[in-house]
């Protein structure tokens, strides 16, 4: 028999609950919903991106007419309930009374206003629904429009973002020292608050408003308690919200701050249920989704009559403002018996912070890297053990021991609703979806659902959703670990070297649990590069980590002898110098004397015990290592330029010299080489170099990312400089962010791919001081590394090492 | 039958690095490893000759220095899908001074 079923309210929770109900008990209830609202159930998260312009209504309705319509719920939208009438089981509408067998009371909560003087002006809105979402929408429109948030939560940065993004001059006031202080520490509402800042929104925290201002019963304006005023012509409030207990408390319900609910969602009256933001459980009110999506399971099961029990849980929070990862979950306030583990990137802008109490973590804090907070928040919410894991847990799951989970099983074991991307609110479902609907690859689902589109720390969990969706069909690109001898990648392993202060090969490994006692011939060369870069002067080059061609500091050929090329500053040689390496080629018998490709010669074929021999000859001629062999700078290639080209346009080959003098002697994560080109014809092939130069008669065109190897590259154009002393800024600055940021054997174009060219330009180009420094970091390592390796491999200290140990031969021939 | 002959210092080789001996059936490259245990192995790769006494050594194993086949220094053998083996001789540390067991690097003792 049908029965009858009232709900009072059109949100989130009922609208899921009612989902449940529908798909266990189809055809058992005749449903009659009541909404305040003259609309059905949207996604009330969405309003913030359908505030920014992200998304429209019509993609954030849930349940719309033909849903309503074909389970036949009857819907009484924008109709007010006058009164609930338990003892006659009726509710009493505007518009007339429905008898109920059972009703859901689920009228969620009102936003709570401070009552300030001029808190009922026109223009002083809260934010709550679509209505106020159009009304700060509408005021985008107008030029110059400035609007006011008070409250620096979760609500009211998403309002402040959105408006902003909609072209509005937006300014918060936040009562408390730091950003969303409920769910960040201080370090991270700090790097929050810089970067709602850097986004053009203004932040004052520690502000107390006393009053709003009006001109003709609007808005026009707030006065902070130190006497400021700040003009406005939309005030929104967004200070948290109250349980909407109106109807319930009229009605007789018990009710404490919310409608008082048992474990099973059923209020003081058997016949009536409650759930969503208007009820209290066991003490405690709810505001974020996850829980009501859990009492609507409940709730559904109670109407079922099956026995269901409602435990609130963990609730992490996302920020969804593009661009601003945050994450945060659990308790982190400090206090006896609580420990802290923090990592710091200032310069990525990255804050994590774990809190533990005993063997278990109890909170965590993310900001800017937000990918392992699923993670987190499992351990949290199960009360894990991880003491054994404890040195390596801010590292996230990937770089945990053994496999204490499988990542797939992780993400498969998500719920529909379980948000993958922050930046664009993507849940699981929506990209489940677009995959079922033809979706096969990372840009596919990228384009179809912005999901990992905008900021990308969620590229890996839409790969695991499609790699759980596809099956066989995908293939997951999982970071590769540096070697076998760790599970980290490179990435890790730079990161794990600053942030630990780690500053030898030995702690590294300690520190990073290597799994070999030394390395491997992978590892090894490429710590000695990132302890050599990160700790100038105090890290000590690590000769015996080296590939034998910078161990030797010439290539080692096919027979097993040694190449030599002294370097030609900008490819400028003398007679001189020729005379000299003729000389050398003699005595030495050279096999082969080629003219390289970089602009200078090389002797092939020179045995191992002759190199210092001809290195001190070639020195003794004003020459010094080429560097041909190293993962450093090779040549600046040059044309002629203005000393002899018509066509010339500036001194292309003086140019070439200074960098090549400037760069020389730096160890980079893969080669670089370099070229002047004097004028637009390109002469020395700078389009196809890591560093390329083209001048033009304003001044110099900076190309950088190009290669003609295995792989053919043209350059990007990084941006125009007008001096020569800029030329060498920019170069020294980009050098040393690929040195600092690439793994290593990495090119500079692959790097450039990884980071893309607009996280280079902003760091080179836009941003000066971020450029000085750089430069700076630049100029201080070289002067630990400019020192011709052959002088003092010339040394008699070296000398031996290039002998034999012993030569049995001679021996035998006495 | 063995011959110990002092080829020199365990400090003449760098930590992880190699020294080679000179003989008329080619070059030994003699081992020092992290932990100071000393090896002696031929010092051409079996792949495609590459002079090992150049290569990365870590733990007991080196790294050719012209295609990365891995070899270990106490059984010569190569390493992973590699097929192969160099020539491995005995040799010991007594009192600070490499000992290398000369008798099959001798001329005419070649069987």
């Amino acid at each position: 028999m049908t029965r009858n079923l009232i709900v009072i309210g059109a949100g989130m929770a009922s609208g899921r609950m009612l989902e449940h109900l529908f798909e266990t008990q189809p055809g058992a209830w005749n449903v009659t919903l009541f909404n305040a609202e003259p609309r059905g159930n949207y996604n009330r998260l969405m309003l913030s991106p359908v505030l920014s312009g992200d998304k429209t209504y019509a993609e954030i309705v849930t349940h719309d007419a033909d849903w309503y319509k074909a389970h036949d719920v009857t819907c009484r939208f924008g109709e007010k309930v006058l009164r609930i009438d338990r003892d006659a089981q009726v509710v009493v509408g505007e518009n007339g009374v429905v008898p109920y067998d059972r009703l859901v009371i689920a009228t969620g909560s009102n936003p709570f206003m401070i009552p300030l003087p001029g808190h009922d002006l026109d223009g002083v809105i809260p934010y709550r629904d679509l209505d106020d979402t159009q009304t700060m929408m509408a005021l985008g429109v107008r030029p110059g429009a400035r609007a006011i948030v008070i409250g620096g939560g979760l609500l009211g940065l998403e309002a402040a973002a959105g408006m902003k993004a909609q072209g509005v001059d937006v300014t918060v006031i936040h009562v408390m020292g730091h950003l969303m202080e409920r769910q960040l520490d201080e370090a991270a509402g700090y790097l929050l608050k810089n970067a709602l800042e850097a986004k053009g929104i203004t932040v004052l925290t520690g502000a107390n408003s006393t009053e709003i201002l009006g001109r003709d019963g609007r808005v026009c304006g707030l006065l902070l308690d130190d006497g400021s005023e700040i003009a406005c012509d939309l005030l929104v409030m967004a200070v948290g919200i109250r349980p909407n207990v109106t109807l319930a408390k009229a009605s007789g319900l018990a009710v404490g701050r919310g409608i008082h609910v048992d474990n099973a969602m059923v209020t003081s009256d058997a016949h009536v249920l409650a759930l969503g933001e208007c009820v209290e459980h066991q003490g405690a009110v709810f505001g974020l989704v996850a829980p009501l999506y859990d009492q609507a399971k409940v709730a559904a099961d109670t109407l079922a009559g099956k026995p269901a029990t409602f435990a609130p849980k963990e609730v992490a929070t996302k920020l969804k403002v593009t661009g601003c990862n945050l994450f945060s979950a659990g308790d982190f306030a400090e206090g006896d018996g609580r420990e802290d583990i923090v990592f710091r990137d200032p310069a990525r802008g990255v804050y994590k912070r774990l809190v533990l109490e005993g063997p278990r973590l109890i909170g965590a804090v993310m900001y800017g890297d937000t990918a392992d907070g699923a993670w987190f928040h499992g351990l949290i919410k199960d009360h894990s053990d991880v003491s054994d894991m404890r040195d390596t847990l801010i590292f996230g799951p990937t770089f945990q021991g053994g496999a204490p989970s499988d990542p797939l099983a992780a993400v498969a074991a998500l719920p529909g609703d379980a948000e993958i991307c922050g930046c664009n609110g993507i849940c699981k479902s929506t990209i489940v979806d677009a995959i079922n609907g033809g979706a096969t690859t990372l840009s596919d689902v990228r384009a179809q659902t912005k999901a990992s589109a905008s900021c990308g720390t969620c590229t890996g969990l839409v790969e695991q959703v499609m790699a759980l969706t596809l099956g066989d069909g995908f293939e997951v690109q999982t970071v590769k670990p540096m070697c076998p001898c760790t599970p980290l990648t490179h990435m890790d392993v730079r990161r794990l070297i600053k942030s630990r202060a780690l500053k030898s090969m030995a702690a590294v490994m300690q520190e990073c649990g290597w799994t070999t006692s030394c390395g491997c011939a992978s590892c090894r060369p490429a710590l000695n590069y990132y302890l050599l870069c990160d700790w100038p002067g105090e890290y000590q080059d690590d000769d015996q980590s080296r590939f034998v061609n910078e161990r030797m500091h010439s290539n080692i050929q096919k027979d097993g002898t040694y190449s030599v090329v002294p370097r030609m500053w900008g490819g400028i040689t003398t007679p001189d110098e020729l005379r000299a390496i003729a000389d050398a080629a003699d005595k030495y018998a050279v096999q082969t004397v080629k003219v390289t490709g970089g602009q200078r010669i090389d002797l092939l074929g020179v045995k191992k015990q002759d190199l210092p021999d001809i290195w001190a000859d070639l020195n003794a001629a004003g020459m010094v290592s080429g560097q041909a062999y190293a993962k450093g700078l090779r040549t600046v290639k040059t044309c002629v330029g203005t000393d002899h080209c018509r066509f010339g346009t500036q001194d292309s080959t003086g140019l070439g010299i200074r960098m090549e003098k400037a760069l020389w002697g730096s160890w980079t994560p893969a080669k670089v080489k370099m070229a002047v080109s004097g004028c637009p014809r390109n002469c020395a092939e700078s389009t196809c170099k890591d560093v390329g130069v083209i001048c033009v008669d304003s001044g110099y065109v900076l190309h950088i990312g190009g290669a003609a190897g295995l792989h053919i590259q043209g350059t990007e154009v990084m941006c125009t400089v007008k001096t020569e002393d800029e030329v060498l800024e920019y170069t020294a600055a980009v050098v040393q962010l690929y040195r600092e940021e690439a793994a290593y054997l990495e090119r500079m174009y692959k790097w450039m791919d990884n980071v893309g060219l607009d996280h280079i330009v902003e760091r080179v180009v836009t941003d000066a001081d971020s450029r000085r420094a750089l430069a700076d970091r630049f100029h201080h390592a070289q002067t630990f590394m400019q020192q011709d390796p052959w002088a003092e491999r010339t040394k008699a200290s070296y000398r031996a090492l290039y002998a034999p140990l012993a030569d049995l031969t001679l021996e035998a021939a006495e | 039958m063995t011959d110990w002959t002092d080829i020199g210092a365990l400090t003449d080789i760098p930590e992880r690095g190699a020294r080679v001996v000179k003989t008329h059936l080619g070059c030994v490259a003699v081992f020092r490893t992290a932990d100071d245990e000393v090896f002696a192995i031929d010092d051409a790769c079996p792949h495609k000759g590459g002079p090992l006494s150049e290569g990365i050594v870590h733990g007991r194993s080196v790294t050719c220095p012209l295609h990365n086949m891995v070899l270990r220094l106490d059984s010569g053998v190569a390493q992973g899908a590699d097929e192969g083996a160099v020539n491995t001789y005995p040799v010991r540390v007594e009192g600070g001074r490499i000992m290398l067991d000369t008798a099959r690097l001798r001329r005419g003792q070649v069987a």
